[in-house]
Parts: structure tokens; C-alpha cells; sequence
């Protein structure tokens, strides 16, 4: 088939089951763009601002599992997306970006709009092409979506110069994709397993410790089967969150810098750490020395690079985790015994009851993290959640009662701002049926408060809860605790009307300070069926805690902090 | 051990971001590449490409899993027992004595390769250790410009 660039890139969308983009306009991609008017298989989200564009693909893809796809122009349209590009980078989201480009006699001129976008994008992808020729098209866009889902997931950049997506060639998308020097291992070493579940069935005090990868590997059934089998402990990564249900009694918490206490003792008390997909991050050990300083280490990890990175694995595996889990499963069942695990399991519960994850409810004003666990008291299992950056994320990553796996939706290895609201319209467009819940803070909501009208416009009645103090909350707490109270540039006093700013918008807005006016807002919002502001009213001196200073050892928690 | 120097071989694709990629890699990290040689492997769709950088153990290590991360990279060897070999080029004044020079690249298996009116050319090809006592010991004849190819490496 002879068709342009620009229909290649529609055919190669619509071939690989493509139902949304998410985008901007803009000179280079325009030919793109004409060809996405004329078709009628997928839907185009026009967001406002390419950022959003990017991190609603990212949204799409966390509650999917699929690849979500991003278009976008170039020059500026480019670097507004790149920040999505490496918050999926980070978050190991498979992503397909396409960005417009300069024609190919104009690349290196300065003309206008351009910007060398492959060598912004090369550190913050998984890989990246710069098509010069509409004959690698058809090749390049299959190898980018392969690239993007398998493996290690994460985004792959296309840039496709104004002139090819004009150019005329051959569309053929049958040939399969061949890389000689790509081939990621997804079977685990059967030795390397074997070994593993000895040192399991040795094991006095073992420990599941849960991440990212176990999601995007969709292992979660797989972790909780094996889990329940042999009774072993877990906690989970903040990337994690859902894989075991909250009120599973194995569960103890999520563990890392805000982690419960019980998670970090449990890391620190453990004799051999079953590391799924986490990649030992810094917010998550700690103080490396003293991580896991009694443990033997296994690592289970489909990205070698992973593998030992940070920490030394004694046993590492490479390998997809759902397979490397089906290897294991038959042979904890012969091997392991669930009972022997008893004192541990004590020793659990008395760290739990000892510093449950808490707060305390005092003064007029709401605590934020009542807040979080109404929504999940009122919305449980029916709600998808997804965060801004800072306090109030960990707050929902801890008092959130997830039930299952992407459920929860946030930015965690890059931490980005702003990520939250246009993250949800992804999923929202993912997963109608469920309520699509923005936490988010008074600081980050105005990083992307532009999508108010993309959510209306297409219909997507994400629901935006702001735990508004006044604040960057967290900056104002670590310049609490670490720099003498000296609040440089955190106290957010001067604030928008943020009802009306929802409703110059066509959205709905409430402004609550007690805990009936909050179920009467969400209530609403529900029953409203549009885009929402929840501007929530709560404690301004509130801390996220527990809290292990940055670099300090898991075992060395702040508990609670007293003004002094 | 800390800093010491490593030589670093990787095939890969014959492509045209490749060298930035994996260059990205060490730069990103405020690494050094001490040098860098990139050749086609004949008849094949890979090149070689041989890096020479000074880091810690750790660091490298972690490098070299980056390294095969990248798509386009087919294999990453980091070298312990290895041949290595450097080429240098010297451009000498005529007025220096011609034969002298001569016994000289001699000895670091080269030779003069190019003579004109006012200035000549020696080459050697030698270890990278060598090809420094060659560099200290042709200083006495005056060099006008000396420049050194980088190492090409194999394993024993």
C-alpha cells in the first residue's frame, strides 16, 4: 500500500489497537493531524498543554497496562512533553510518543520551532528514533510500540521530520519485529530458582518486598497466591500499592521513607529479602549500609541493570516475574512451610501495635488524612486514585485502603507536580465506570489546572480533591524539621477561589471545612457527573509521618514530631 | 583499585545516534572518556567501538549494565586480559636528524611515513603505555604536532 508518512502513522496506530491519543497540534505534525481529522478508529484528546498530554497517556497506560500514545508538535510542543517523557522513564510506563519535526532540509538551521528533540529525549527514553525516511516508518512505529511494552517498559520518542510525514511509500506493518541486539529475558534461571527456594524454606524471618515491577509484569494474582502459600510477610514500595489487598493480613505496610514502622522494622529485623520488581530506590532503603543488614538478598527483576545496582543480590534472577513466579509457586509448595513463620508473624504484630500507622484528630480543622480515608471508606474498591506530589501522596499512599493492583496511580520515581490531574483524565477515559480521584495539594494543582477544560470538554469527570494548607507542604516540612523553620518560598497564602475557577470552567467547585460538607461535596461531585474541585480546608502544620530523614537507617524513624 | 582504568568494548549497530547514546552514558555521570575508537566489524551490520575511561568498580559496573540496556547495543566486553594496541602520529621539523628519528620508531614497531620540504612525518603502533615513552622520548627532536589514535583492544 503507497500512502504518506502521516497516514502511516494512523495505519500503524489503528494496527496496533490504538483506541485513544492524547495531544496538540502545532506546524510540524500538522499532516498528522489532517489525517487524524479524516479517520474514525480511535479517539484524539485534544489536552491543553502538551505536558498534560503526555502524563494522560501515562495515566491511560498505568490503569491499562496497554501503551499509551502521545502527540505532539515540535520545539516547544516537544519540551512540554518531555517532562512526561521522563516521569514515564522513571515510573517504567510504556508510552509511544510522536513529536513533529522541522523538515529534514531545515534540521540543524535554527528554524523556527525546532529544537534537536532525540537529543533532549535520549536520556529520558527508552529509546528514540529520528525518522528521516517515510520507507522506516512503518518499521520504526512497530519496533517502538514493542519496545515501549516489552521488557522493562517505557516510552519510546518518535520524531518524525514535517517532509516525511508528507513523503509517499510502502505500508507494510506485517513483518514481525526483529532486533538482534533486543531480546529481553522473561524466563527466570531455573538454577538460580531452585536456590532461591531453599534459601526461602531456610528462612527464619522471610520478606516479600513488593514493587513496580510486579504490576506492570500483571503478577499481583500471582504474589498473592504465593504469598498466602507459604504465609511469608510483605510489604510493598510506594510504586506498589495494591498488589495485596490492604486488609490482607499479610500485608504490613509500605515501607521507605514514609513508610509504617512496622514495614521498616520488618526490612530491618528480616533474615532474607524476596525482592519482586523494586529496585531498592534511595527513598526506599534508606541508609544503604544499613539496609536489610541482616538479610540474604534475593532479586527478581526483568532488567539486569536493576539487578544489584544498589544493593548486592545474593540471589539474583533475571526475569519477567510472572514467569519467574510460576517457576517458584510448584516448587514453594513442596519446599516451603507455611507454618514455621509464627514468632515472625508475632514480632509483626507487636511492631504494628507498638506505632500503627496514626494520626490525631484535634482542632477545628480536618486532618488530611481523614480526608483520604473517607474517600476510601465512602469509594473503596470503586474509585481509582491518582496523586499530585507531596504530603498529601503519602498520606493517600498510606491511609488509602487499595484493593487491587492499578488502582493507584502516581508519579514516584521523578515526583512531578502536576502529574495528578491530567494522569486521571487518563485513566478516567481507561476506566469509566470507576470514580477517577485526583488527590492533590493546593501547590501541585496549579502545575496543570489548564485540563479543567479538556476534562469538560470531553466529558471526563475527574474529581480533584485539594488538601489545601496553604503550603508546599512538604518543603515546608523538611524546612521545618531540617532548616530551623526558615519557610522559604512554601507558604501559599495568596490562592485562587478555586470553586469559582472550577466553574469558569463548566466544572463544579466546593470549598469544605468539616467532615459533613466533605461527604455532602463528594457526594455531589458524584451525582454531578463533571470535572470537580474539592477544596478541602485542612490542618496547616500537619506532618507526613513516620519519616526516616534522607540517608538515615529505616530502624531510625521519626515518630512524631513536637514543636518546639 | 578506585579509579583505575578500564577498557570497555561494544558492539553495536552500525546507526546514526548510537555513538551518542553510549557516550551519554558516561558524561551524564560527569565521567571522563579517556579515549574512544569506533571501526565497522567487516562484513556485518555492527561496529567496535572501544572506550577507555578511569572509575570505580561500581560505577563501571553499572555502566556496563547501562550500556547493554541500550537497544542498539549487541555485546559489552569489559577487558581485563586483553591486547591493546595505540597508533601516533608525530610531525617532526626537517632540520632534525632523520636518522636518529628513524632508529627510534623503529623501535616502537613505526616508521617514518611521510617526508616533506620542511617537515616529516613518523607513525608508531604500540601498547598505550609504550606509545607514552615514545611520546617523552621523541620530545628531543623538537615535535611541531603529535596526535594519538586512541586504543583498539582484543581479549587475549
Amino acid at each position: 500500500m503507497q500512502i504518506s508518512g502521516a497516514q502511516m502513522v494512523i495505519e500503524a496506530l489503528i494496527a496496533e489497537e490504538v483506541e485513544v491519543v492524547f495531544g496538540y497540534p502545532g506546524g510540524a505534525i500538522m499532516n498528522v493531524y489532517d489525517e487524524i481529522y479524516k479517520q474514525r478508529s480511535f479517539q484524539h484528546i485534544l489536552t491543553r498543554h502538551e505536558q498534560a498530554a503526555v502524563h494522560a497517556a501515562e495515566g491511560y497506560a498505568k490503569a491499562t497496562g496497554k501503551v499509551g500514545v502521545a502527540m505532539i508538535t515540535s520545539g516547544p510542543g516537544f519540551t512540554n512533553g518531555v517532562t512526561g517523557l521522563a516521569d514515564a522513564y522513571m515510573d517504567s510506563i510504556p508510552l509511544v510518543v510522536i513529536s513533529g519535526q522541522v523538515p529534514m532540509s531545515l534540521i540543524g538551521t535554527d528554524a523556527f520551532q525546532e529544537i534537536d528533540a532525540v537529543g533532549i529525549s535520549r536520556p529520558c527514553t527508552k529509546h528514540n528514533y529520528l525518522v528521516t525516511d517515510a520507507a522506516d516508518l512503518p518499521r520504526i512505529l512497530k519496533e517502538a510500540f514493542y519496545i515501549a511494552r516489552t521488557g522493562r517498559p517505557g516510552p519510546v520518542h518518535v520524531d518524525i521530520p514535517k517532509d516525511v510525514t508528507a513523503q509517499i511509500a510502502t505500508f507494510d506493518y506485517s513483518k514481525e519485529v526483529e532486533l538482534e541486539t533486543y531480546k529481553p529475558t522473561t524466563k527466570g534461571n531455573a538454577r538460580q530458582i531452585k536456590k532461591a527456594i531453599e534459601a526461602i524454606a531456610a528462612a527464619k524471618r522471610p520478606l516479600l518486598y513488593l514493587g513496580g515491577g510486579v504490576i506492570s509484569s500483571g503478577a499481583a494474582d500471582l504474589v498473592r497466591e504465593f504469598s498466602t502459600m507459604t504465609q511469608i510477610p510483605a510489604v510493598e514500595t510506594f510504586m506498589a500499592r495494591g498488589t495485596l489487598r490492604y486488609d490482607d493480613p499479610l500485608l504490613i505496610s509500605m515501607l521507605g521513607m514514609h513508610g509504617s514502622y512496622a514495614a521498616n522494622m520488618a526490612m530491618s529485623e528480616t533474615d532474607l529479602v524476596i525482592g519482586l520488581g523494586a529496585r531498592f530506590d534511595d527513598r526506599v532503603t534508606g541508609k544503604l549500609s544499613e539496609f536489610a543488614k541482616n538479610a540474604r538478598i534475593i532479586h527478581v527483576d526483568i532488567d539486569p541493570a536493576s539487578v544489584s545496582k544498589l544493593v548486592h543480590a545474593h540471589f539474583p534472577i533475571v526475569g519477567d516475574i510472572k514467569n519467574v513466579l510460576e517457576q517458584m509457586i510448584p516448587l514453594a509448595k513442596e519446599q516451603v512451610n507455611p507454618t514455621r513463620y509464627e514468632s515472625w508473624h508475632n514480632t509483626i504484630a507487636n511492631f504494628n501495635k507498638l506505632h500503627p500507622l496514626s494520626y490525631k484528630e484535634e482542632g477545628d480543622r480536618l486532618k488530611p488524612q481523614w480526608v483520604i480515608e473517607r474517600i476510601g471508606q465512602l469509594l473503596g474498591d470503586g474509585a481509582n486514585i491518582s496523586t499530585d506530589v507531596g504530603q498529601h501522596q503519602m498520606w493517600t499512599a498510606q491511609f488509602y485502603p487499595f484493593t487491587r493492583p492499578r488502582q493507584w496511580v502516581s508519579s514516584g520515581g521523578l515526583g512531578t507536580m502536576g502529574f495528578g490531574f491530567p494522569a486521571a483524565l487518563g485513566v478516567k477515559r481507561a476506566d469509566p465506570e470507576k470514580v477517577s480521584i485526583n488527590i492533590t495539594g493546593d501547590g501541585s494543582i496549579l502545575m496543570n489546572i489548564q485540563e479543567l477544560m479538556t476534562a469538560v470538554e470531553y466529558k471526563l469527570p475527574v474529581i480533584n480533591v485539594i488538601l489545601n494548607n496553604n503550603f508546599l507542604g512538604m518543603v515546608r516540612q523538611w524546612q521545618t524539621l531540617f532548616y530551623d523553620k526558615r519557610h522559604s518560598s512554601t507558604d501559599l497564602s495568596m490562592q485562587p477561589d478555586f470553586v469559582k475557577l472550577a466553574e469558569a470552567f463548566g466544572g463544579v467547585g466546593y470549598r469544605v471545612n468539616t467532615k459533613e460538607e466533605f461527604d455532602a461535596a463528594l457526594k455531589d461531585a458524584i451525582e454531578k457527573n463533571v470535572v470537580a474541585i474539592i477544596d478541602v480546608v485542612v490542618n496547616r502544620f500537619e506532618n507526613v509521618l513516620p519519616m526516616v530523614p534522607a540517608g538515615g537507617s529505616l530502624f531510625n524513624m521519626m515518630l512524631e514530631y513536637k514543636e518546639k | 583499585m578506585e579509579n583505575a582504568r578500564r577498557v570497555i568494548s561494544v558492539i553495536v549497530m552500525n546507526e546514526a545516534s548510537v555513538l551518542s547514546r553510549i557516550v551519554g552514558l558516561f558524561s551524564g555521570r560527569g565521567y571522563n572518556i579517556e579515549s574512544l575508537t569506533v571501526a565497522p566489524i567487516p562484513d556485518s551490520k555492527y561496529s567496535r567501538i572501544t572506550i577507555v575511561t578511569a572509575g570505580s568498580v561500581r560505577v563501571v559496573e553499572q555502566i556496563t549494565k547501562q550500556l547493554h540496556k541500550l537497544i542498539p547495543v549487541l555485546k559489552v566486553y569489559e577487558h581485563a586480559d586483553l591486547v591493546e594496541t595505540e597508533m601516533a602520529l608525530v610531525k617532526i621539523p626537517m632540520s632534525e636528524s632523520l636518522g636518529d628519528i628513524e632508529a627510534l620508531t623503529h623501535a616502537y614497531n613505526g616508521r617514518i611515513v611521510n617526508v616533506g620540504s620542511d617537515t616529516m612525518i613518523a607513525m608508531i603502533a604500540d601498547e598505550p603505555a609504550r606509545v607514552n615513552h615514545f611520546l617523552e622520548a621523541i620530545k628531543r627532536f623538537h615535535p611541531k604536532e603529535i596526535v594519538r589514535s586512541g586504543s583498539v583492544a582484543l581479549e587475549r
